[in-house]
């Protein structure tokens, strides 16, 4: 069981190194979009400082659905899809597996960059920190909720722009959390709640998305 | 071994076939005939549970498919249309993977002794994407081979390859079926598999 999870996280892992240009694609959009906003904005440090959180995290939401859409269509196109559905293992696992290694193909590296972009912020160290852990606690929520997203569409003609529709909504309560586990720092107040909330909405994405996932999937492909 | 009762198959709202049913034991081989958009894919998808009939149920050693989904996975290979090979992968990279999803060990002399069996041995180190359509075939050939399943469903198993290759896959089906396995295939092609006659099931008229 454990065996299988481990073989799909390596060969999305490995897919991905091969073809670099795909998945620099995302980071480089990430880079990007926050980097627009102090150049729209002007160099005000006080609202830069207020934006910040929100703007890295809305990106972040951004680049994670941009890379979505490909989720299992590589797969479905070429048939490896049909034989890993066929495959002993329960299908949850796969979907599990797929969404583990989108996040660490295209959550990990967001992390790393976030905090140089919240330097264009005025972001001080410890909301750099907090930027940091919110990330890293919300970015798997994102991949695992982006899979349901993704085997709901799959097929279908702009499945693209449809996964953005569906799933955006529910990445609402990570970006409000997010974001606001950082303004906790900024302004004060502590972070503890939104990080716990942050935290429990994790737990529950990782307990349902993927058997919701797992579902829409063998719907999608039938 | 396995069986199917009174499956219907509906497409678009359209009825493709209904009442089809078979039974096939160990050593037996299904051809499946039928003409363009009769349903035979339908079926094959069907009785390898990828998608569900309308009506009636398949078994597989007495249990119904949705029952026996981990020894159902182990025990049959599915050769679809697309032969489920990963372009930026090799050949050996690919055949190792499919084996280790499947819960498998596969060391690299056995996936070479595939490889070499269906023609391979030159382009074991290219990714999959600079062969061509037949030799792409030829390595989802290989996984079958490799796979060491009892039941065999294929999906036009000869479209894109040379006569050799034919001969070839004739061959694979006949040993695999002499050797005690079943087989179920489709295809538009006359198939010569040297005194073994399979039986015929027609969909869709």
């Amino acid at each position: 069981m454990l065996k299988f999870l481990f073989t799909v996280i390596r060969r999305d892992v490995l897919l991905a190194g091969r073809r670099r240009g795909d998945w620099l694609t995302a980071q480089f959009f990430f880079v990007m979009v926050v980097s627009m906003f102090p150049l729209g904005i002007g160099p005000e440090p006080g609202m830069l400082r207020t934006i910040g959180p929100g703007v890295v995290w809305v990106a972040a939401l951004l680049a994670s659905l941009l890379s979505l859409d490909r989720l299992f269509a590589d797969d479905y196109r070429d048939g490896t899809l049909e034989q890993m559905l066929l495959s002993p293992s329960p299908i949850a696992l796969l979907t599990l597996g797929k969404a583990i290694a989108h996040w660490i193909i295209n959550g990990i590296p967001l992390l790393l960059i976030a905090p140089l972009l919240g330097i264009q912020f005025n972001l001080p160290a410890e909301a750099l920190w907090m930027l940091v852990l919110s990330l890293a606690i919300g970015t798997p929520i994102l991949s695992l909720l982006g899979s349901i997203g993704a085997a709901l569409t799959l097929g279908l003609r702009g499945g693209g722009a449809l996964v953005t529709l569906l799933i955006m909504p529910l990445y609402v309560p990570a970006l409000i959390f997010g974001a606001g586990a950082v303004e906790g720092v900024l302004s004060g107040t502590g972070s503890e709640a939104h990080l716990s909330l942050l935290g429990a909405f994790l737990m529950m994405s990782l307990l349902l998305a993927p058997w919701v996932s797992a579902m829409a999937l063998r719907v999608s492909v039938e | 071994m396995l069986s199917a009762n009174g499956l219907a198959c509906e497409r678009g709202e359209r009825l493709l076939f209904r009442n089809l049913g078979f039974e096939l034991g160990r050593g037996e081989a299904l051809l499946v005939v039928g003409g363009n958009g009769r349903g035979k894919t339908s079926l094959l998808r069907i009785l390898c549970g990828l998608s569900a009939p309308v009506a009636g149920v398949v078994r597989w050693r007495g249990d119904p498919l949705s029952k026996a989904h981990e020894q159902y996975g182990r025990e049959m290979a599915y050769l679809g249309h697309a032969n489920g090979i990963k372009d930026d992968l090799t050949p050996m990279e690919n055949l190792r993977i499919a084996a280790a999803l499947n819960g498998r060990e596969l060391d690299i002399g056995t996936a070479t002794a595939a490889l070499e069996r269906v023609g391979l041995s030159r382009c074991m180190d290219f990714p999959a994407r600079v062969l061509s359509f037949g030799q792409r075939r030829r390595v989802a050939l290989a996984g079958l081979m490799t796979a060491g399943a009892l039941l065999w469903i294929l999906d036009e198993p000869l479209t894109g390859l040379d006569v050799e290759g034919v001969a070839m896959v004739e061959r694979m089906i006949r040993d695999h079926v002499v050797a005690g396995g079943l087989a179920i295939m489709t295809t538009h092609q006359p198939l010569a598999l040297d005194g073994l006659t399979p039986q015929t099931l027609s969909v869709g008229e």
